[in-house]
């Protein structure tokens, strides 16, 4: 490799890090925190056939899982203002990803809390607890962990798909290095550096995901066999 | 003698399958109820009837003096039902994400908003008399089925209920382990707890039970105390079943 090369990789190392930290991480742990709200009560919603709710939450499902992110966040950011409703462009991001994330997670969790045996439940309600106090302490835990590894590569992904926050105007990773690309005509190099980045950080997720699965295991979690 | 739990007229079917046909039953306090009876005649429904685990088609169950309607009864009603009674699952049920003391504790502490050390300290002290103190904090996929199964009757006990329902809580063990079960089932009885044991154990039931169920297709075919059901059946079905019975447990 001849010596600009690696001058310019160091050089724009940490101008495209900066905004990783600053915008791609925030923006993903914020956007699949609220996501996970989001999908636990939609999740919840359709198990306790809740009758109006319930056919909310499916036809939320629906419509998210039905049309592109993209097309999403241009709605919300492009869109929106032609309504009066003008929102920045990062909270506007945290609002599409959480709630595009919310429609995939809920089936996740929703498939996971079937496939905990009936008589958890059951057994939680013979003990005197409500339904929703049985639900939280009992059949949510263990869905989560069945659905655990799952959830977390929907935050693998999540990661990735924050450069599409670059189109609505968020100076996130993938904008910063369009920027440096412009002023320095190296496109090869720099799109190879930022995408070696995006690989860094799903490195760590994914050491991060196995650590966890081990923790769970170890605090007696079963994963159960449906 | 004072009655706890009185039903009648209890019904339910399955789409097309008519499993309960109207049954009825008196139970006082301090007894301890076998009901026995060949496969698919209703025994475990009846009982899920009765802790509304599964809505009867019509009936009425009166417990502790209130008056319940077996198909209609609103959440709170089946809340406040549940609040004084335990059931005892055949396959356990303990709760997979929690220890055997944290199982017991759950009813104290969740639904009775009983302060955690107290429910600790109780919880503890009902597995020491399930003979499980020693492993309170395991979870129940290290436990072997008879240590489980002693787990849920300590989480059953813990709750002071004024009647136990147990489904067939030695059927899904090892023949080995079944002992330890019902050695703690019979220490519950002799202490005066009220019990309604479905189950295939005829020493047991005949050693332990005041009264004895022999229910058929749905109905009660007989019943009576423990002794004239066993030795001087009215009816010849009961006889048979019980012959039949007896011959395979030796
Ligand atoms: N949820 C259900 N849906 C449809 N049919 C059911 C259901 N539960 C029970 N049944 C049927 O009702 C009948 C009675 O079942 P139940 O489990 O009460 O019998 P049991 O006396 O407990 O039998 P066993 O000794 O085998 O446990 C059976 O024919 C069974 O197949
Ligand atoms: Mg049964």
């Amino acid at each position: 490799m001849d010596n600009s090369v690696v001058s310019l990789m160091l050089d724009s190392f940490w101008k495209i890090l900066k905004p990783g930290l600053q915008m791609t991480i925030p923006l993903t742990l914020l956007s699949f925190a609220f996501a996970l709200v989001i999908a636990t009560v939609t999740a919840l919603v359709q198990e306790a056939k809740i009758p109006v709710l319930r056919q909310l939450a499916r036809f939320y499902i629906w419509v998210i899982r039905g049309t592109p992110l993209l097309v999403q966040l241009f709605v919300v950011f492009y869109g929106l203002p032609s309504l009066g409703i003008l929102i920045e462009p990062f909270p506007a991001a945290v609002l599409v990803f959480s709630i595009n994330e919310g429609a995939y997670s809920a089936e996740t969790i929703r498939a996971a809390i079937e496939s905990v045996p009936r008589g958890q439940l059951e057994a939680g309600e013979c003990v005197g607890m409500s339904w929703l106090q049985t639900m939280w302490r009992i059949i949510l835990p263990q869905a989560l962990r069945t659905a655990f590894p799952t959830l977390f590569n929907s935050l693998i992904s999540m990661v990735k798909d924050t450069s599409l926050a670059a189109n609505i105007t968020v100076t996130e990773m993938f904008m910063q290095t369009q920027r440096i690309v412009a002023r320095t005509y190296e496109p090869l190099v720099l799109y190879i550096e930022v995408g070696i980045i995006y690989l860094l950080m799903c490195t760590i997720l994914t050491k991060v995901q196995a650590w966890g699965e081990k923790k769970l295991n170890a605090r007696g979690y079963q994963r159960s066999a449906a | 003698m004072t009655t706890i739990l009185k039903f009648n007229d209890i019904r339910k079917s399955f789409g097309e399958l008519d499993v309960l046909k109207g049954i009825g039953l008196e139970v006082n306090k301090g007894d301890v109820v076998a009901i026995l009876g060949p496969s698919g005649s209703g025994k475990t429904t009846l009982l899920r009837c009765l802790n509304f685990l599964e809505r009867a088609d019509s009936g009425s169950i009166v417990f502790d003096g209130v008056q319940y309607d077996a198909a209609k009864a609103t959440k709170k009603e089946i809340r406040a039902l549940r609040m004084k009674t335990a059931f005892v699952f055949q396959n356990y049920n303990l709760f997979a994400n929690k220890t055997a003391v944290e199982n017991v504790m759950e009813g104290l502490v969740t639904a009775r908003r009983v302060r955690k050390e107290e429910a600790k300290a109780k919880a503890l002290e009902t597995l020491e008399k399930v003979g499980m103190l020693d492993w309170a904090n395991h979870y129940p996929i290290q436990l072997s089925g008879g240590q489980q199964q002693r787990v849920a009757i300590a989480r059953a006990i813990a709750t002071n209920p004024d009647i136990i329902f147990f489904d067939e809580p030695t059927s899904a063990l090892d023949p080995e382990l079944t002992g330890e079960v019902l050695s703690v089932m019979k220490t519950l009885a002799q202490e005066g707890m009220t019990m309604l044991v479905v189950t295939h154990e005829m020493k047991f039931a005949r050693q332990v039970a005041t009264r004895t169920v022999f229910m058929e297709n749905g109905v009660i075919v007989e019943e009576g105390p423990t002794k004239e059901v066993f030795e001087h059946p009215r009816e010849k079905r009961t006889q048979e079943f019980i012959n039949r019975m007896e011959m395979d447990d030796f």
